[in-house]
C-alpha cells in the first residue's frame, strides 16, 4: 500500500469504517510509514478534541412548542411528551426496519472496504439489551460492588472471562454481573452507576485481535460507546452524556492497559 | 393504505419515530444555517414536511431520512435567498464574511464555562468551513452518522463521503492551528 491509496483509509481507519482485512492492511503501512503515522495521529487528536467539546446545540423550548402546536394531536389515549425517550414500541419497529442499507449506490473500492452493517445491527441489539435489564429485577444477576465477587460469577457460564475493573475512585459504582443474549448469543454484561444512571458494559469474544480504538454513538437516543482489545469487544451503553461515557470507556481501557 | 395527515394514530406514530432527533435535526440546521432563527424555521418545515412524507418512509434509519429532508429544506431556503448564493466548493473561507454569531444566553455553572468557549471557539471554526465539508464534518463527528448514512443523508456516493471528510479535516486542522498562533 502507497500513502496515496491510504491517504483517505486512514480517515476511514480512525471512524473505525474499515473492515478487519483493510484495516489490518491500513495499519502495517501506517507502522512502516512515519508520514502516515503521524496523519492518523492527528486525525485522531482532532477526532478526541470534537468529542471532547459539546458541540450540540438544543432545540429551543419556544420551537419545540411550536412545532407541538403545528403537529396534528396525537391520539389522546396515548398521548407522549415531547421530546420523552422513545418508547419500547417504537424501537422495536426501528429493529423491524433492519438495517439494509444496500440501496446505496457505493463505489467499488468503498463496497469492498467499509464493514458491513452488522456492527449497527448489533448495537441496536445492544441498546435493546440495556433498555431490558433497566426493568425492575433484570438489571443485576450477582449483585456486588467486589470485583472479585463479579468475575467469577461468570465463571463456567460464558466462552469469555469479562474483565470486572472496580472504577469507584473515578466515580463510577460497580453494581454487579448479568448475563444477556446479543445476536443470539450468550454475552456478559459488567453493570456501572454513576450517580442515578446505569452503565451496562457488554464484552463478548471476538474473532479477531485486532485493536479497534473507541467510537461513539447515539442510538434511540442512549449512547454506546464500542472499542475492541485482545480479542475481546465491549459496548459501554448509557443515557449518561457522551463525555461520562467516553471517560469511564477511557477510565476502564487504562485500568486494563495497567493491570498486564 | 392511505390515510389522512390528521389521523391521530399515525400522528402519534409519527411523533414518537421523529421528535426524539429533534435536537440532532436543529443541532445540524445550526451549523447548516449558522443562523438561530431560521434553524427554527427550517427544522419547523422540516417535521412537517417529513409528516407529509410518512407514509413513503420505509426505513431504515430515521435519523438520516430527517436530515435528507432538512437538507432540502436548507438548500430551499438558500435559494430562496437570491443575496445569499451556496458558497463555491473552493471558497477561501473568511472568518469576516460570516454573519455574527448568536451568543446562547442561558445561564451556566461556572464549572462549565471554560469548555463552552472552548465550545463556541470550535463551533465558529466549523462555520467558516465552505457547505459541503461543513455537513460532511458535521454528520459524522458531531450527529455521529456512519459513512453509508451521511451517504444516504447527503444523496452523494460513499467514496464522496470519504473524501469530503478528509478534506474537511484538513480545512479544520489548518483553521485550529492559524487560531493557536493567534493565541498570545
Amino acid at each position: 500500500m502507497t500513502c496515496d491509496d491510504a491517504e483517505i483509509l486512514i480517515h476511514a481507519l480512525a471512524d473505525g469504517e474499515l473492515d478487519a482485512g483493510h484495516a489490518r492492511e491500513v495499519e502495517a503501512h501506517i507502522a512502516a510509514c512515519p508520514r502516515c503515522s503521524a496523519e492518523l495521529a492527528a486525525i485522531r487528536q482532532l477526532k478526541q478534541a470534537l468529542a471532547g467539546a459539546d458541540l450540540t446545540y438544543k432545540a429551543p423550548p419556544a420551537l419545540r412548542q411550536r412545532l407541538d402546536a403545528a403537529l396534528p394531536p396525537a391520539q389522546p389515549a396515548n398521548v407522549t411528551p415531547l421530546a420523552a425517550a422513545p418508547s419500547r414500541r417504537s424501537l422495536l419497529r426501528g429493529f423491524a426496519m433492519g438495517s439494509a442499507v444496500s440501496a446505496l449506490a457505493a463505489t467499488g473500492l468503498v463496497a469492498i472496504v467499509l464493514r458491513n452493517d452488522d456492527q449497527q445491527r448489533i448495537e441496536a441489539e445492544i441498546v435493546s439489551a440495556h433498555l431490558r435489564s433497566l426493568q425492575a429485577g433484570h438489571l443485576t444477576d450477582v449483585i456486588s460492588t467486589d470485583q472479585h465477587t463479579v468475575k467469577p460469577w461468570f465463571n463456567g457460564k460464558l466462552d469469555v472471562a469479562p474483565p470486572v475493573i472496580d472504577l469507584t475512585a473515578e466515580g463510577f459504582t460497580l453494581i454487579g454481573g448479568r448475563l444477556d443474549y446479543v445476536d443470539a448469543r450468550a454475552i456478559g454484561a459488567v453493570v456501572y452507576r454513576r450517580r442515578q444512571h446505569v452503565i451496562n458494559l457488554f464484552v463478548a469474544q471476538t474473532s479477531s485481535a485486532e485493536r479497534r480504538t473507541a467510537k461513539l454513538d447515539t442510538i434511540q437516543g442512549f449512547n454506546i460507546r464500542s472499542w475492541r482489545d485482545r480479542g475481546l469487544s465491549y459496548w459501554a451503553v448509557s443515557d449518561i452524556n457522551a463525555d461520562e461515557l467516553n471517560e469511564f470507556g477511557e477510565r476502564f481501557e487504562r485500568a486494563m492497559s495497567g493491570s498486564s | 393504505m392511505a390515510t389522512s395527515p390528521d389521523d391521530p394514530e399515525r400522528a402519534r406514530r409519527f411523533r414518537e419515530a421523529a421528535l426524539p432527533y429533534l435536537d440532532d435535526v436543529y443541532t445540524l440546521a445550526r451549523y447548516l444555517l449558522r443562523n438561530p432563527a431560521d434553524a427554527d424555521d427550517a427544522v419547523q418545515e422540516c417535521y412537517l414536511r417529513a409528516l407529509k412524507h410518512f407514509d413513503t418512509y420505509r426505513g431504515p434509519q430515521m435519523k438520516p431520512w430527517l436530515f435528507a429532508i432538512l437538507r432540502n429544506v436548507c438548500h430551499a431556503e438558500f435559494a430562496r435567498r437570491a443575496g445569499a448564493p451556496l458558497k463555491a466548493l473552493d471558497d477561501a473561507p473568511e472568518a469576516a464574511d460570516q454573519p455574527p454569531l448568536w451568543q446562547d444566553s442561558a445561564e451556566t455553572p461556572e464549572g462549565a464555562m471554560l469548555r463552552e468557549r472552548e465550545a463556541s471557539a470550535i463551533q465558529r471554526m466549523i462555520d467558516t468551513l465552505a457547505e459541503p465539508f461543513r455537513e460532511t464534518l458535521v454528520l459524522r463527528e458531531i450527529n455521529n452518522l456512519s459513512y453509508r448514512e451521511i451517504a444516504e443523508a447527503a444523496g452523494v456516493p460513499v467514496g464522496t463521503v470519504m473524501s469530503r471528510l478528509a478534506r474537511a479535516r484538513a480545512l479544520l486542522r489548518t483553521a485550529w492551528l492559524a487560531q493557536e498562533e493567534l493565541k498570545p
